[in-house]
């Protein structure tokens, strides 16, 4: 293991940068073809019903439809899924969802086309439509999915010792519900592709706003029934994603594809924003039942867990989303006995899937307000508490498996964290402050339920009395990678030039998170080069291996430990080369460093990095190599959730400060420490990024986001309504990392991008109710929650300023 | 026709009113789709709305080009002029990712209708460069790693340059509310903050 680093860790800039920054960079809309027609679909207004009749007619002669594309289109198969195959690329037998797309009008001219598609006609039976997740598997609960005879997607049950025995050697038991809400990836470029024909061989280019392109191939492939060699998906930069461009993306890819061989011209399918909010999936909604079992001293001896997850109209992630949820819902606790239960149901909502975070948000928010209300029933404090109950190295995590092989920073992270707040001392000061405001905020709610909202003039406070501060704090360990459900590897393809300058490219997608940057720097510090001489490739199935899905955090460890491997291969060749052309022992050890290569023990060896590769490259040295990162094997007994869910785990801990204001139930985060052991840190200005990012996302999680629907139907269709966080949203946030050894990824190096946004809606959380002595269960904890202790949905569709 | 009108090819008040109605006539019966857009179709010559010509300076340019009295300042300057550095997100005057320069102040270029520029003067992203040189502005926003995606980068610039123009120092505060109706997925936020700050700074040297 290297000691000293030349780039890995310190502040890199992004390689992306100029043509960001200047408008160049090519996003999917940025690109068109001469000849290009436009997709634009056609939309039934009901959450579920059976399709009797499309007629087309009135539009089918319109001279500027081109062509009509439907499910009769599709020569292979139109059903389409990445887990369980159950969404149509078009529909033909039933709409489960107001998102559904029965057929798609095709020509030059979009804005008409939207037009015209007002004027297909269609004739339905209308099924009752199936909202509330918690009747989805009533005996008498219509079926979304008929072929699927429950509307259960999914039910994972996780058995650890004996639940009865916990309970009974507890002291105290604490049942409580949270709910958490509907939301939004909101990635601000919304969904764009283009499929270009390529007539020779009746194979299809994609070009799109895709996050994972071998698994775009993968579906439009089998749309159009041809060998994967025959779809060719580029990915152009990426506007976002945060999970959120995948199955959405692969089905408008195959749209695309479909219409694209049905009339030999390119097909853009571009969505505005309603229309991207419309279709789109987002993050589960669930409710989660926690009963805890303790001790005098504050020992958890047991968790019952029941969690209902919404997965709307379609499977999508659901299975893995609820499995990561199985895995850790106990939060990063020794609990002897465990007793867990996690369904995923279809309804006829929005469908959900895979969404920065992954299944660890919501019961994250659980399991951390549970913890505080233990604490605050025992009189201790949250840190105290953590202490207790914590996993350290060698702790049998909930699902049996052994914590080792790593460095298990649980209790590193949240010292740190503690004490880089004042954290206790903070905490016991904003509790003892808050009791004087009580029997004001009693009276508030008194008078609220007797619908009297008089005070009387004793209640009067002054104003600056009803801003309430508060710290709360979160804790949470999380698994690297896909875990024990999926398969784990990842490749790259490095390529050395002889005048010693590289191409780089892996099987992962960047995403705007700094991939490509990371990977740059991982392979230039081990050839000893800058980041300049290497020259990152688009990503394209053609080129490089399936690496599976840029999920899960997974890309640093997985793709950068693919793109350090290859360099190793590299290197050693030349190595091997050196040692012959200066005729030094093979055990001689070389350096890479500064752009040149020299002997350790005969410094007169010196040799610039280009001319070491003009001479490989002379004498048939072959300088291009793939690597490939197999992640470990992972076990799992998945009728008791027992066994090891993932070869390795990243910590972390989030302390939340607020100011409440108790008058209009507003909250505002002053300030969010934020500490993290990702394994090592490779680029120091991207782990920054992402903490920035995943902790505002992570407050609008906790305090503003909700989609709201009403029979199915969305109402919040645009930012007017959708409130994701804005500059001066949330105050301060400090990153903080602590690093800690691990045999696997890129000298350690794990995961950041998810841990960041899985704890702030906890933590906020935590100090609200230290801010205002009051346990809130549901999130968002908007304006409402606060002061009404109720979340106001207005009963028609219109809501907000702009309908 | 009105701005409002206009902004949304995909009305989301028409959308939404379309959608409420229909079904609950129940099974079997023809029904008409929600028309997913404001204006009234005409049988004949539908699409083939009157272009107008519009003359006005795009980064110091003098620009002639015809364009429907409907169509957005975006969408002319994107897809007529393949200014595609201008982005559109929500086509609502929500986001600012549109924002260009008209005459120098910051406009979300989706609200406003082509035909309203013209004579004027837009500067888009594109205009900002000087050959393949970028401004200090530009150059910061590397610096500070003042993105994450990029795709909301080229209205911040567009934002954080007017934003300039009218206060050179800001402080910290200001450009948090100067900035904040900017909307970034991402939350590059601080160090879109950082990035402004620093321009301004390099500025003063
Ligand atoms: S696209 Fe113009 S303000 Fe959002
Ligand atoms: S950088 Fe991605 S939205 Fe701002």
């Amino acid at each position: 293991m290297k000691k000293t680093f030349n780039l890995v860790g310190k502040p890199v800039i992004r390689q992306d940068g100029y043509s960001k920054v200047t408008g160049k960079a090519r996003f999917a809309d940025d690109i068109n073809y001469p000849d290009q027609l436009f997709g634009v679909m056609v939309r039934l207004p009901i959450a579920h019903a059976r399709i009797k009749k499309i007629d087309f007619s009135e539009i089918e002669n319109h001279p500027s439809v081109i062509t009509i594309c439907t499910a009769g289109d599709i020569s292979g198969s139109n059903i389409s899924g990445i887990i369980k195959q159950d969404q149509p690329v078009f529909c033909d037998q039933k709409i489960v969802t107001p998102g559904d797309v029965v057929a798609m009008l095709v020509g030059e001219d979009e804005e008409l086309l939207r037009q015209l598609a007002g004027k297909v006609k269609y004739e339905i039976e209308p099924l009752p439509a199936l909202t509330d997740p918690r009747k989805a598997l009533d005996s008498d609960a219509v079926l979304i999915h008929p072929e699927s005879k429950s509307n259960l997607i999914v039910h994972y049950p996780l058995r650890k010792g004996d639940i009865e025995r916990g309970f009974s050697q507890s002291d105290h038991i604490v049942e409580q519900t949270y709910t958490t809400q509907l939301i939004e990836h909101g990635y601000i470029e919304p969904e764009t592709v283009i499929a270009i024909p390529l007539a020779a061989d009746r194979s299809v280019k994609i070009i799109g706003s895709i996050q994972n392109p071998f698994t775009a191939r993968r579906i439009v492939a089998q749309a159009l029934d041809l060998p994967l060699t025959r779809v060719r998906v580029e990915q152009a930069e990426l506007g976002g994603s945060f999970g959120g461009k995948d199955d959405t993306m692969d089905i408008l890819s195959a749209r695309a594809a479909v219409a694209a061989l049905k009339t030999g011209r390119p097909v853009k399918i571009r969505y505005r924003r309603e229309e991207s909010v419309l279709e789109s999936y987002k993050r589960h909604p669930y409710i989660l039942h926690y009963k805890v079992g303790f001790s005098r001293e504050g020992k958890i001896k047991a968790m019952k867990i029941d969690i209902l997850a919404d997965g709307g109209a379609y499977a999508s992630m659901s299975p893995f989303v609820t499995w990561r949820s199985v895995a850790q819902a106990t939060g990063p606790y020794e609990v002897e006995n465990v007793c867990t239960d996690v369904r995923a149901v279809y309804t006829n909502n929005p469908y959900t899937g895979a969404m920065r975070g992954f299944g660890s948000p919501q019961p994250i928010f659980a399991q951390e307000s549970i913890m505080d209300e233990i604490a605050n029933q025992l009189g201790k404090t949250p840190d105290e508490i953590r202490w207790i109950n914590c996993l350290h190295s060698g702790s049998i995590t909930a699902t049996g498996q052994k914590l080792e092989k790593h460095d298990v920073n649980l209790i590193k992270v949240l010292d740190t964290a503690v004490q880089k707040t004042n954290f206790s001392r903070q905490w016991q000061a904003c509790k003892d402050k808050n009791k004087s405001i009580l029997p004001f905020i009693q009276k508030t709610h008194a008078s609220q339920a007797d619908k009297s909202l008089l005070l009387e003039s004793e209640d009067l406070v002054a104003p600056d009395l009803l801003l309430r501060k508060g710290i709360g704090l979160a804790l949470s360990y999380r698994g690297c990678s896909l875990g024990a459900e999926g398969i784990d590897a990842a490749a790259a393809y490095l390529s050395v030039q002889p005048d010693g300058s590289l191409y780089l490219v892996s099987g992962l997608a960047e995403n705007g998170q700094g991939m490509r940057t990371t990977f740059s720097i991982i392979a230039a510090e081990t050839l000893g080069l800058s980041v300049e001489d290497i020259h990152y490739l688009e990503l394209d199935t053609g080129i490089v291996p399936d690496s599976g899905p840029t999920v899960a955090s997974r890309s640093t460890l997985m793709g950068g430990g693919a793109v350090k491997i290859a360099a190793e291969i590299v290197r050693d060749r030349l190595q091997k080369f050196l040692c012959d052309f200066w005729k030094l022992n093979k055990q001689d050890v070389l350096c890479f460093e500064k752009n040149k290569v020299f002997s350790e023990s005969d410094p007169q060896k010196t040799l610039r990095f280009s001319e070491v590769c003009q001479l490989a490259y002379r004498k048939g040295v072959c300088l291009a190599a793939i690597g490939w990162y197999p992640g470990p094997k992972v076990d799992w007994d998945e009728s008791v959730g027992q066994g090891a869910a993932y070869f390795t785990y990243v910590y972390g801990c989030q302390v939340a400060e607020v100011t409440v204001n108790l008058g209009t139930g507003e909250v505002y985060v002053d300030r969010v420490v934020a500490v993290h052991d990702p394994g090592k840190v490779i680029n120091l200005l991207g782990a920054q990024g992402q903490v920035y990012g995943g902790v505002t996302q992570g407050a609008g999680y906790g305090l503003w986001e909700e989609i709201s629907s009403a029979d199915g139907f969305i109402r919040e269709l645009n930012f007017d309504q959708i409130f994701i966080p804005t500059s001066k949203d949330v105050g301060e946030i400090v990153p903080v990392f602590v690093e800690g050894d691990d045999q696997h990824g890129p000298w350690g190096a794990k995961s950041l991008g998810e841990p960041t946004l899985e704890l702030t809606a906890a933590a906020i959380a935590n100090a609200v109710r230290n801010a205002v002595g009051v346990r809130f269960f549901n999130l968002p904890l908007n304006l409402e929650e606060i002061v009404l202790k109720r979340k106001l949905k207005p009963g028609g569709l219109k809501r907000g300023s702009a309908v | 026709m009105d701005q409002d009108k206009k902004h949304s090819k995909i009305s989301r008040r028409k959308f939404i009113k379309g959608i409420g109605g229909g079904v609950v006539g129940g099974a079997v019966l023809l029904h008409n789709l929600p028309v997913l857009s404001e204006s009234a179709i005409e049988p004949a010559g539908a699409g083939l709305e009157q272009k107008y010509p519009l003359i006005f300076k795009v980064n110091a340019k003098t620009v002639r080009v015809l364009v429907e009295s409907s169509a957005t300042l975006a969408d002319v300057l994107r897809d007529q002029l393949q200014l595609t550095g201008t982005k559109i997100v929500c086509n609502h005057g929500e986001c600012g990712g549109c924002t260009v320069l008209l005459n120098g102040k910051a406009v979300y270029s989706c609200m406003m209708l082509a035909l309203d520029a013209a004579g004027s003067e837009v500067t888009t992203i594109e205009g900002l460069l000087n050959g393949e040189e970028i401004n200090p502005l530009q150059q910061a926003f590397i610096e500070k790693d003042g993105m994450q995606c990029g795709f909301c980068t080229p209205g911040q610039i567009m934002a954080a340059q007017a934003l300039l123009s009218k206060n050179p120092h800001p402080s910290r505060a200001e450009v948090m509310t100067g900035m904040s109706g900017n909307l970034c997925r991402c939350a590059a936020y601080p160090k879109i903050v950082d990035s402004v700050l620093a321009a301004a700074e390099t500025h003063l040297k």
